[in-house]
């Protein structure tokens, strides 16, 4: 049983997503599903405590040895991310009944959860494979899902926004196969870590930069790094709230784990890093992100989408710590990750709140509800201030860490912008603090977000306080995690 | 030289770019989804080239045949056209739910439909300001 866990990691989800549609009563589905997802977390928690007492875990799929046969690589790096992806998914999850029952129509309530738990086993299979041309296929299983699960909205938006991202998801992921083709004619494998002992004496070949090009320009499209960023606004804020507050916490990591197993892994931190100028470009467009997200999240009218571009600065943090390149700029980008992932599930959660009582998300409706919800809104306050990067909270580790990194560097610019952009993060939080507590609510007869919504929402937010007091646990796991990135790219 | 024996190369680079001016040029989101398909279609074919072994046979175990294609690629293309086929399925889907919803299927018309309907939104939310 525990020889198999990697495998298990992916196939439970896979195999219970059809199994939805045979159950059928939404309420027994939805406790199916959150079942899958806490068995997924168990898996996964197994996985990362094995990883971290005894090194990368090899499973090879069917019994087929490593570079004929698709293998599945857990090192600390994947545990990490499946750690988060698999966590934030069940707390989602438990807020999703009181949500879905209310945003939903009772005859796509099964067929939700059927789309939720395949995109769920497309992005942990994205995780946990080690296998290039794998990559692709759960790639498109977690795109193709997602694209249907944004078209449930229930506004006609939601359906221009999920055809706008399929477009730009199936060129990027297109984009991605080209550049595996490439790396195939060239190597003749495709699995990663073959890959890896082969690409660095053809690095000098036309066609391995092609590939690289190819593949990154596809993983920055699903990422939504600063100019591709297009379509996240539209689809964040036109979906479900509980889609939006379950993509939020994990589609963005799985782009941002792709993309460094891509640059360090495959083909090493010496060839993505110092022989392309790659980190200029990274830490150039991460803060263009930044400032050009934050600065239009500042005018947005709907809440949702006014979060939706603070993911994208958020992104452009990351991706700052990936271009930096030195052990603490990573263990920062994959802090950030885990961070980032309880504000915003905290977040997305208090705004589901908030829809389920207002229909809607725009900030006249925020008029007063400091008094009407006040525990949504604290959620919110909190949440908001842990996005800014206050002490005591898990904003504020991450940052901390980035700033210390590019300070180590000297790159004195990046720090002083880093701060600055989190000031931006401040004026769109003080516009919801300003409309909850300062001025009269418009409708007095406003409840409370139900309990069902409420407790998972204050589930986040209190981790967003504990792992920012209490940092052992995080901090541990992405030092060894980015030691060993940048380890295993030096061999 | 170089342009008669990688003759299908020069072919995957027309289709490729031929695919994507239509996903950016074109209005009509039909013919977008078509772009998409020669797009992709100009992908297998680069696989399915990669795959090709000079003078070599079909993969199939003949006697005194000892020269054969690499089959590898064209199995991951199989994989590939399956995904771009429930891709054109779902975005098919996403235009006939688009075409009642908005009744038309040009971007223009699409966008200009949200526009008004902001714009709409806006109005109603100030002049009930002003009522207040």
């Amino acid at each position: 049983m525990l020889a198999h866990l990697p495998i298990l990691q992916v196939i439970l989800p896979l195999m219970a997503a059809p199994s939805c549609l045979l159950i059928r009563k939404a309420n027994l589905v939805w406790l199916f599903t959150l079942a899958v997802s806490f068995a997924a977390l168990i898996v996964s928690v197994l996985l990362l405590q094995q990883v971290y007492a005894t090194g990368p875990i090899s499973y090879t799929l069917g019994g087929w040895q490593a570079p004929w046969g698709i293998e599945y690589r857990i090192d600390l790096l994947n545990a990490w991310v499946l750690f988060i992806v698999t966590a934030l998914s069940t707390v989602v999850l438990t807020a999703a009944h009181t949500s879905v029952q209310k945003e939903l129509e009772p005859n796509r309530q099964t067929v939700f959860y059927t789309l939720y738990l395949l995109c769920f086993a497309g992005l942990l299979g994205i995780v946990a494979t080690g296998d290039a041309f794998n990559v692709f296929v759960f790639l498109e299983i977690s795109s193709l899902s997602t694209y249907a699960l944004i078209a449930l909205g229930k506004d006609r938006r939601a359906l221009w926004a999920a055809f706008q991202y399929l477009i730009m998801g199936t060129i990027g992921a297109t984009f991605i196969l080209i550049g595996i083709g490439f790396l195939y004619m060239m190597t003749g494998t495709l699995n990663m870590a073959d890959l890896a002992a082969r690409i660095p004496p053809l690095s000098e070949s036309t066609t391995v930069l092609a590939a690289f090009a190819f593949i990154f320009l596809g993983i920055c499209l699903k990422l939504a790094l600063f100019p591709l960023h297009l379509w996240l606004p539209n689809a964040y804020s036109c979906a479900p709230s509980i889609v939006t507050a379950f993509l939020a916490a994990t589609a963005t990591k799985v782009a941002l784990y792709l993309l460094l197993r891509f640059t360090f892994t495959v083909f090493g931190v010496d060839f993505s890093l110092s022989h392309l100028p790659l980190d200029i470009l990274l830490v150039g467009l991460g803060l263009v992100g930044v400032f050009a997200a934050s600065i239009v999240a500042i005018y947005q009218a709907n809440i949702k989408r006014m979060l939706a571009f603070s993911s994208v600065a958020q992104i452009g943090y990351m991706v700052v710590g990936i271009g930096i390149g030195t052990a603490t700029a990573l263990q920062a980008t994959l802090l950030h990750m885990f961070n980032h992932a309880l504000m915003k599930g905290g977040l997305f959660l208090a705004l589901a709140g908030l829809v389920y009582q207002l229909g809607a998300c725009r900030i006249e409706q925020f008029r007063g509800l400091g008094r009407t919800m006040p525990w949504t809104m604290a959620a919110i306050v909190v949440g908001g201030i842990s996005l800014i990067g206050m002490p005591l909270t898990v904003g504020f580790v991450s940052k901390w860490y980035l700033i210390a990194a590019a300070i180590e560097q000297q790159l004195w610019w990046v720090a002083v912008l880093v701060v600055l952009g989190s000031l931006l993060a401040v004026a769109y939080i003080w516009k919801l603090v300003e409309a909850a507590y300062f001025q009269a609510p418009e409708v007095d007869a406003v409840k409370e977000a139900p309990l069902g919504i409420l407790l998972p929402t204050w589930l986040l937010i209190a981790a967003n306080i504990y792992f920012g007091i209490d940092t052992r646990l995080p901090v541990e796991v992405t030092s060894a995690a980015s030691q060993f990135l940048l380890g295993g790219a030096a061999q | 030289m170089l342009l008669a024996s990688h003759y299908n190369y020069w072919i995957v680079i027309a289709l490729m770019m031929i695919g994507l001016y239509m996903v950016i040029a074109q209005g009509n989101l039909v013919k977008k989804i078509i772009g998409l398909n020669i797009f992709q279609t100009s992908v297998f074919i680069f696989y399915i080239s990669v795959g090709k072994v000079d003078g070599g046979g079909a993969p199939i175990l003949n006697e005194g045949e000892v020269l054969y294609s690499n089959p590898l690629p064209h199995v991951l293309i199989l994989t590939a056209i399956v995904v771009g086929i429930a891709t054109t399925a779902l975005a098919l889907a996403l235009i006939i739910r688009i075409k009642r919803a908005y009744g038309s299927i040009e971007e223009r018309d699409i966008q200009a439909a949200e526009e008004m309907q902001e714009r709409s939104a806006h109005h109603a939310r100030v002049s009930a300001g002003k009522e207040q």
